[in-house]
């Protein structure tokens, strides 16, 4: 079995430390946009990163794939490759595949191979059962446990990322420089997102940027987690094994564990993460006091303690969050049905010059940006809404003072 | 003269003077404290023993006792012996840098705990929770009294312990001596034992309380029972252990409904049954060489708790052989037993409660990062009530009204100011850990649990970082 560890983290840290510059913009009525404002906006935040990490998501640029899974998948080698592509015509029906179209840029070196497969799991019946027999295995689960079985035990090779209609671009580099390698200007797609990093560790592999993906859910992430080892250990009994040693690679997990295992509603899930303190829950009418405590008793090991802010996307989706105490920032900006969330304004006002209205988004409140839905959560706390400072810091269009009331400030979005 | 109970002083009148019969004194500091002059020093007496590594002054004086008097030799409060001590070789993390530490005394810092089953999962539909869960019960500090028996411990000493669990928001254990009527009061913030003794058991007594606890061992004397002279067994203890006054009242070694794990499950859900499930269900075991399989066992068994208590942990009497050589630390017991219920997927299942020699926060903290949920504390209450660890409790002369049975010692602990000074330790305790958690970069104590990456051992072998599964410093 190949030891990821080794090649992410070489000095055997407890995790890897990064800081970094997010960025994520999601057109809500599915509308297409180029890559070409999310590469400027993280040119934009080129100071969060030093060039050894970056990358982007992208949703919504296979509609001609859109029931097949999109493996996006590096090689260090001739023959890593040969080994995986058997393995997939082994596991998989493929009906396309080819390299990811790249182009030679100043400041990026050394590419790996990079691939990309589309594929469907065979019949069902080729599906080897689990070795306890008794799990019935959907194809996203089978998906995922291929996924961990290239990754661990093909050497030389890693999958970016593995969902329906969408990708994951990254490698070694500042973010701008990897977003035009990959030539992201040529892809449409409903919902990007965009990480520069800033790792204190200094090995530079393709596969240990962000974001970083499972399934068609990513994560971009800013922060430091120090429940990292609370949070690993609890993943574990429900067995996902951080082999990455990232913050990032934990929250990717709880998600999944969460929103797909447990079927909680994402904003929920964001309450898990960045649960309010006891003096609110203690605060709140019934039932919600009951259902957060409960919260907190059961998921209590998943709260992400430390700074950190977060975009997490998937299909139709975009989640904005920040711990709860506003230790990283996240700013929100919104014009008509675009959802922006960056670690700066600047970026969103560089790409969005005529932004109707930006807001810091509040600790431990989603923003929530849905598809054909728009944005069902505003990311600012419902019960202080009628308090001056929270309507402060979501300013109106210019600077003006518009909305009063939550209600008024969804109408207006 | 007369604060030493253990007669030491006496008046010679023929000469006008004091005399002290210095092999008397067990150094429990009562009249050094009291003198009003300040002429008192009580000092280590050297004994003119020959040096000897192996045969030290402590076996020949053991010997020459046992020669006299043919019996075990008692004593009380916990093993004193050099046993590495694991919370001395491990230290904690702070942030520098890449996260910024958390000023408790600005930003909130939460210590807020449940002990109780948890699930697995919960489960919503239409964003209303349909996940019922077991019983739970609230502390505002991982910290809890350990049981102490009326009888063991003075009426005073009991009361104190529950006014202060009441006072802190936290738990008091009553023991297995019974629970006196008039304390009934406290059954919120009290924890009831259920031992081999059964003393004082019935209906009220599991219904009153906030948690029902299986005494299947104790750190200080794991696989034997207790043992309460007849002397100490006056009318009100009689009544709350409902036995015969002036008898001896003994507990079995082992409960003799509880041969196997199959029917300490029998025992936990007759438990259950007479609490119609509202109270969760602890199980105290003591740190012996296979805890972790033991402690698997009474998850699966249907407990709510576990509580392990470790070699070091305190008793009012136990055989000395015994306190001195049966069981393991604390610190070891508790990370395989986190390690081994983790690893089986059931570590959500049951609450962990650690016990047996805690000294200060940083004990605390650090148990927590090896996977407690809370901790038990008990020879630093009664120290913080003013016990000197003399370890002559089963004497029934504590000279500081703590753990006497003559009800004029007895009467030295004021328990309003036993109280009082129980909650300044208690708070004093938490505000220690929240500085520490804050310093972690961390405001809530359920994101160190388990977190032993916060830990990082010193002067420890291969062997034992791996059990407790902490990694070296540097
Ligand atoms: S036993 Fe206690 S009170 Fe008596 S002399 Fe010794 S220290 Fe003083
Ligand atoms: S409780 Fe009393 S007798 Fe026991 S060790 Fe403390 S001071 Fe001594």
């Amino acid at each position: 079995m190949r030891n990821l560890d080794r090649i992410t983290n070489p000095f055997n840290d407890d995790k890897v430390i990064a800081n970094c510059g997010i960025f994520g913009v999601m057109n809500t009525a599915g509308g297409k946009m180029s890559g070409r404002d999310v590469i400027e906006a993280m040119a934009n935040m080129h100071d969060r990163g030093n060039g050894l990490g970056g990358g982007f998501a992208a949703y919504g640029i296979y509609p001609e794939h859109p029931e097949e899974y999109a493996l996006h998948v590096m090689f260090e080698t001739q023959r890593a490759r040969e080994e995986t592509e058997r393995a997939l015509q082994e596991w998989f029906r493929i009906g396309a595949q080819e390299p990811i179209p790249t182009r030679n840029t100043r400041g990026i070196a050394n590419a790996p191979i990079l691939w990309r497969y589309f594929v469907e799991p065979l019949q069902e019946e080729a599906i080897p059962p689990t070795p306890d027999g008794a799990i019935a295995l959907t194809p996203d689960d089978y998906v995922v446990d291929r996924v961990m079985v290239i990754n661990t035990s093909i050497d030389g090779a890693f999958v970016f990322s593995s969902g329906k209609n969408m990708g994951v671009f990254k490698g070694v580099g500042h973010a701008e420089d990897i977003g035009t390698f990959f030539c992201l200007d040529e892809y449409q797609a409903y919902l990007w997102t965009g990480h520069s990093r800033f790792p204190t560790n200094t090995q530079a592999w393709w596969g240990g940027a962000h974001p970083f993906s499972i399934l068609d859910w990513t994560v971009v992430h800013n922060g430091e987690i120090s429940s990292y080892g609370t949070n690993r250990a609890f993943l574990e009994m429900y067995g996902y094994y951080c082999s990455m040693h990232t913050d990032t690679e934990v929250i990717a997990y709880a998600t999944d564990l969460l929103v797909r295992k447990h079927g909680l509603p994402i904003s929920v899930v964001a309450k898990v993460f960045a649960a309010p303190l006891w003096q609110d829950i203690d605060r709140m009418p019934s039932p919600d006091r009951e259902t957060y405590t409960a919260l907190r008793q059961v998921y209590g090991s998943l709260l992400m303690n430390g700074p950190f802010a977060v975009i997490i996307a998937h299909q139709g989706e975009m989640i904005g969050l920040r711990d709860r105490i506003n230790l990283r920032p996240l700013v929100a900006g919104s014009k008509g049905d675009l959802l922006f969330l960056a670690s700066e304004e600047a970026p969103i006002r560089l790409v969005c010059p005529d932004v109707e209205r930006t807001w810091a988004v509040q600790g431990g409140e989603p923003v929530i940006g849905r598809l054909f839905e728009g944005i069902v959560e505003p990311g600012v706390d419902r019960s202080a809404v009628y308090e001056e400072p929270c309507i402060e810091r979501f300013y109106g269009h210019k600077g003006q003072r518009e909305v009063h009331s939550l209600s008024g400030m969804r109408a207006a979005m | 003269m007369r604060q030493c109970s253990f007669d030491v002083h006496a008046y010679d009148e023929e000469d006008d003077a004091i005399v002290s019969a210095d092999d008397r004194c067990v150094g429990c500091q009562r009249c050094a404290t009291y003198c009003p002059t300040g002429a008192i020093t009580i000092r280590l007496s050297e004994r003119d023993f020959r040096l000897n590594a192996n045969w030290r002054p402590e076996h020949l004086m053991d010997i020459k006792r046992q020669a006299e008097t043919g019996g075990v030799i008692l004593t009380g409060m916990g093993n004193d012996k050099p046993y590495r001590i694991y919370w001395d070789h491990l230290l904690l993390n702070a942030s520098q840098v890449t996260n910024p530490s958390i000023d408790p005394l600005r930003e909130p810092m939460e210590l807020r705990t449940f002990l109780g089953a948890k699930p697995d999962r919960l489960r919503f539909a239409d964003g209303r929770l349909l996940t019922e869960l077991a019983p739970q019960v609230r502390l505002e500090m991982p910290i809890l009294f350990s049981a102490m028996s009326y009888g063991a411990i003075t009426y005073n000493a009991q009361l104190a312990l529950m006014q202060a669990a009441e006072e802190c928001g936290t738990l008091c254990n009553t023991g297995e001596g019974g629970w006196p009527r008039d304390f009934r009061r406290f059954g919120k913030n009290v924890i009831v034992q259920c031992a081999s003794g059964r003393f004082g058991v019935d209906f009220d007594y599991l219904n009153q309380a906030a948690v029902v606890e299986i005494k299947i061992g104790q750190g200080a004397k794991p696989g034997i029972g207790g043992h309460l002279p007849g002397e100490k067994v006056t009318p009100l203890v009689a009544e709350t252990r409902m036995i015969p006054v002036g008898t001896d009242a003994l507990s079995p070694a082992p409960q003799h409904d509880i041969y196997s794990i199959e029917d300490l499950s029998t025992l936990i859900y007759a438990l259950k049954e007479a609490t119609n499930y509202e109270k969760p269900v602890s199980v105290k075991i003591a740190a012996v060489h296979n805890a972790p399989a033991i402690a698997s066992g009474i998850a699966r068994a249907g407990a709510d708790i576990i509580a392990i208590d470790g070699v070091r942990g305190g008793t009012g009497a136990a055989p000395k052989v015994i306190r001195d050589n049966v069981g393991i630390p604390i610190e070891l017991a508790l990370a395989a037993v986190d390690r081994r219920l983790r690893r089986e997927g059931i570590r959500n299942r049951v609450s962990l409660v650690a016990a047996g020699g805690f000294r200060s926060s940083a004990d605390v903290i650090k148990a927590i990062a090896l996977g407690a949920d809370a901790v038990y504390i008990g020879t630093a209450a009664l120290v913080a009530m003013g016990c000197t660890l003399c370890q002559q409790c089963y004497t029934g002369k504590c000279a500081w009204g703590i753990t006497s049975a003559d009800p004029v010692l007895a009467k030295r602990l004021n328990p309003d100011i036993a109280t009082r000074r129980l909650v300044n330790l208690v708070k004093a305790w938490s505000l220690e850990i929240k500085e520490m958690l804050g310093g972690m970069g961390i405001n809530a104590i359920e994101s160190v649990r388990g977190n032993r990456l916060h830990l990082r051992g010193v002067g420890l072998e291969e062997w034992e970082l791996e059990t407790l599964g902490v990694r070296g410093a540097g």
